[in-house]
């Protein structure tokens, strides 16, 4: 990982300043995966979500974001509108969504502009995430790992205060391990906030939630 | 702004390239029209008779060929998710999307339709007035067609369910497209028949994105 020279010290613009899950539950296929779940979460905090297969932390990311609708309970940014907030959080999932017959390039631009973030951030974050030489190849031929990079380029070429991470380090190297974790502890010094699903320790997390099964 | 010039530059492509893309689409056209000599007979003017509702039926047919993937690729692999991340209103997203569906396989369909007809032995006096009716209609068949690959969300076999869902809906352009051909074939007025189909198109693209949207929100809660 090359240190970013270019990257704005703050999330400017930003709307979401917290996060507050109240008595959240989710139902899914007819079954309670949890309920009764409470957070906080100011500017600069990481939490770190654990718990066994199919206890929800999938289900909890994605309420967040708004994708599954919550069974009770609420989910609020600071007295920002959710529908606003949508377009304010990053959301980084097994299903990256890139697709496989294009290139990375084309990938990574269209994510940016989608995103909100402008050309000289795409390099940043393609540099960042040492990309660069792989930009031309077609996403199939890249690795688990690279492909995981990809996506990551693509959440810090449009800066948004919320990251909501599932797994955000599983198919990456132990290098990589260590500069992903470098990646969210400056996020959080920039004043973001992290809700991360992990099995293994946070590299950053600060707090931690877990959701029994 | 930008954001919908990409998005659209996306679509187009991913359309461009899904399922074969327009070439498939105009090759299955072709076949299509090239099947009803064989069967009907190859009397001129029996064949000219039903010539431009023949190759009016045949587009709405090989338009159906690629929308089953539309949603349902960006679904699967969680594209869908990123694209509702957004400030962008998902029913402009889906109407893009349609947009992005009618460039890649509608507009060149449109550019087939007359070739087809004027093969099985239709006027060549027709053929603008057939290229304006597949291009209208090729607009109320994307946006109707993403309807159903919308609904069709996350079931097997969705690209059958889809046609099953779609063609009811697609029989409105028919008619009035279909319509407006054998009155100007035959000299008589045939401005009507238009003037349904392009409302059917307008009505399409004014409702259709929020049928999809909202089938795109209940597939993925």
């Amino acid at each position: 990982m090359r240190a970013p020279k270019n990257l704005p010290k703050t999330l400017d613009d930003r709307l979401i300043t917290q996060l507050s899950i109240r008595d959240a539950a989710v139902r899914r296929g007819g079954r309670l995966l949890f309920e009764g779940v409470y957070l906080e979460l100011a500017a600069g905090e990481a939490c770190a979500l654990t718990g066994p297969n199919g206890s929800g932390k999938t289900s909890l990311l994605r309420a967040v974001a708004g994708l599954v609708r919550l069974e009770a309970g609420d989910v609020g940014f600071g007295g920002v509108d959710p529908a606003d907030a949508r377009g304010d959080l990053h959301l980084l999932g097994h299903a990256d969504g890139l697709k496989a017959s294009r290139t990375a390039r084309e990938e990574l631009t269209f994510w940016t502009r989608w995103g909100g973030g402008n050309d000289d951030a795409l390099r940043e974050a393609a540099d960042t995430l040492e990309l660069v030489p792989l930009l031309d190849l077609e996403v199939r031929r890249l690795s688990a790992g690279q492909r995981r990079r990809l996506a990551i380029a693509r959440m810090l070429a449009a800066p948004r205060p919320l990251w909501l991470l599932d797994e955000p380090l599983s198919p990456l190297d132990a290098r990589w391990r260590v500069a992903v974790g470098v990646l969210m502890q400056r996020h959080l010094d920039r004043g973001g906030l992290i809700l991360a699903a992990v099995h293994d320790p946070l590299p950053a997390a600060t707090r931690s939630l877990e959701l029994v099964a | 702004m930008t954001r919908l010039a990409a998005l659209i530059v996306r679509e187009t492509t991913l359309a461009w390239g899904r399922g074969g893309g327009p070439l498939v689409a105009l090759g299955f056209y072709a076949g299509v029209a090239t099947f009803l000599p064989l069967a009907i007979g190859p009397q001129h003017d029996r064949l000219a008779a039903i010539a431009t509702g023949a190759a009016w039926v045949a587009l709405a047919l090989a338009s159906l060929l690629s929308l089953e993937r539309m949603f349902e690729r960006d679904y699967e692999d969680g594209a869908l998710d990123l694209l509702l991340l957004s400030p962008v209103p998902l029913e402009l997203t889906c109407l893009v999307k349609c947009a992005g569906q009618w460039l890649a396989t509608g507009a060149p369909l449109a550019l087939g339709a007359p070739v087809a007809a004027i093969a099985l032995g239709a006027s060549p006096a027709l053929a603008p007035l057939i290229f304006a009716c597949a291009l209208l209609g090729g607009i109320a068949f994307a946006f109707i067609g993403g309807i159903g690959a919308a609904l069709s969300l996350g079931a097997r076999r969705g690209g059958l369910l889809t046609a099953v869902i779609v063609l009811p809906l697609f029989v409105p352009p028919v008619i009035f497209g279909g319509g407006a051909l054998a009155n100007f074939a035959a000299g008589l007025p045939w401005t009507g028949g238009m003037a349904f189909l392009g409302a059917y198109a307008a009505a399409a693209v004014a409702f259709g994105p929020l049928a999809m949207a909202a089938a795109c929100r209940n597939a993925l809660s």
